[in-house]
């Protein structure tokens, strides 16, 4: 089956979407990259390539993970299927 | 695949080798570009490396700039190198120093000559150096005398998913047989950098970056007005996925692979460790950051690309690579090799580390780089603060 979405490390909580787009309600088939498993999900908006899926809900507060590594808060809940970008997610830095 | 032990490049007086053989007209100082320019203008077979700075600095600031001047005639990829100031001392700081390689080199100055009389002394000199670089033969070098620098532009997902990673698959294949290797961009490893502190080979190494990283962060606590969303990560980053500039630096740092680095170096320094990983303290931006490298000696560059940077160098050739499909399509005139097929996995990450291997010995042999086919020459000084 072919991947929409690809997520480096088993501990993230994002994946991102290597295809041109993923349409909302679409079923998407996920690439785990560290253990080579493949999960799904349904999308619940229209995320561009390179743009990241959140692959559970996330609280206010709550720290993005990817590679493994923390990159930053979220600023505003997001559901799972929700696209996750710079309108609910901050730096932890600076 | 088996990797080449051999490609064809220039070699040097002081045992070096070059993958390109220019013969570069450089000014000492933003004043003495036109004086260059004309030179280059009427030789064929030389390059001006105009710039902006080279008055009136002081301290580290006018060191850094001396280190770029130097380190930039003297990289091997330079077969012979005409300096121009506009005053004696401080060209023939230049050109004594860069004598020390044994290439050809000569200074001129402007003042008490006026322009025309110092293009025309330069043109002649220029003439012969241009001539006689023109005999130079390729010959067989081995692979450790490929100096390799990397550093990623306009940065996306795809960056740290595929291209990045595709330039540490290099790393990893090419470090055991004896190349230098150079990483840099301080200010892309924040939130990444105690992960890449321990990088370091040993404590001393690690010591130095963090020292490195930290008065970095102080800098920029200092003088930074909000702090630095506008620019890290850039509004391309942004619109490519990247959110954060954590997210960046991990992405950024998946480009040595599984490597340690050896030293840390300042901006424009060379390497004097041997074979292996360097970290050098630059910008993170493009131009910024090959020119300093290749002061430091760096003879081909690696360049991964998400949105599409087209950055060029005069004297060190960059290699693009992508990994995002829809830039390869709609910039393919700048993009050197395609990975892009590691997103759909129809290519895994060593197939794609080899594609790379295989487009830098092309490029070291000879190949003009898309760059270099579109005529992209950026060189640009890092300066540290303003003159006195």
């Amino acid at each position: 089956m072919a991947t929409d979405i690809i997520i480096h490390d088993e501990k993230d909580n994002v994946g991102v979407v290597v295809i041109e787009k993923i349409n909302p309600k679409q079923d998407c088939s996920c690439w785990v990259m560290e253990n080579d498993k493949t999960v799904s999900i349904q999308s619940a908006d229209e995320i561009p390539l390179g743009h990241k899926i959140a692959m559970t809900d996330l609280n206010e507060g709550d720290t993005i993970i990817k590679y493994g590594h923390d990159i930053g808060k979220v600023v505003k809940s997001i559901k799972k299927g929700e696209h996750v970008h710079v309108h609910n997610v901050k730096t932890k830095k600076w | 695949m088996e990797i080449p032990k051999s490609f064809l490049g220039y070699k040097r007086e002081n045992g070096r080798a070059g993958t390109r053989n220019h013969v570069i007209i450089l000014p000492v100082d933003d004043i003495s570009n036109a004086c260059a320019e004309a030179v280059a203008n009427n030789i064929k077979g030389t390059i001006a490396l105009p710039h902006s700075y080279g008055r009136l600095q002081f301290g580290a600031d006018l060191e850094l700039h001396f280190r770029t001047m130097i380190g930039t005639a003297k990289n091997p990829n330079v077969a012979a190198a005409i300096i121009i100031g506009i005053e004696p001392k401080w060209t023939k700081r230049i050109v004594d120093e860069v004598a020390k390689t044994g290439k050809p080199v000569e200074g001129f100055s402007i003042e008490g000559a006026g322009d025309i009389e110092t293009i025309m002394k330069a043109s002649k000199k220029a003439q012969e150096f241009s001539i006689w670089a023109s005999e130079k033969q390729r010959e067989e070098c081995p692979i450790s005398d490929l100096w390799i620098s990397v550093k990623c532009g306009e940065s996306d997902t795809t960056s740290g998913l595929a291209s990045n990673p595709t330039v540490g698959n290099l790393m990893d294949k090419l470090e055991p047989l004896g190349v230098h290797l150079c990483f840099g961009e301080t200010s892309e490893l924040t939130g990444a950098e105690t992960v890449c502190e321990k990088r370091g080979k040993t404590p001393e190494a690690q010591e130095k970056f963090k020292k490195t990283w930290n008065d970095y962060n102080d800098f920029i606590l200092k003088e930074a007005t909000d702090d630095l969303s506008e620019s890290q990560p850039t509004a391309g980053n942004i619109a490519g996925g990247l959110t954060t500039i954590e997210e960046k630096a991990f992405g950024n740092f998946q480009k040595i692979g599984s490597r340690q680095f050896i030293d840390v170096l300042t901006p424009a320094e060379e390497p004097e460790k041997g074979p292996g990983l360097y970290f050098m303290d630059t910008s993170s931006a493009a131009a910024e950051c090959v020119t300093l490298q290749a002061a430091g000696g760096f003879n081909i560059h690696l360049f991964p690309t998400g949105q599409g940077n087209i950055i060029g160098n005069p004297i060190e050739p960059v290699i693009k690579l992508t990994a995002n499909p829809l830039t390869a399509v709609n910039m393919s005139e700048h993009i050197d090799c395609d990975v892009s097929k590691i997103l759909s996995r129809e290519m895994n990450l060593s197939e794609a580390g080899d594609e790379l291997i295989k487009t830098t010995l092309r490029v070291a042999n000879g190949r003009l780089t898309c760059a270099e086919a579109l005529g992209h020459k950026e060189f640009v000084m890092t300066k540290l603060y303003r003159s006195a």
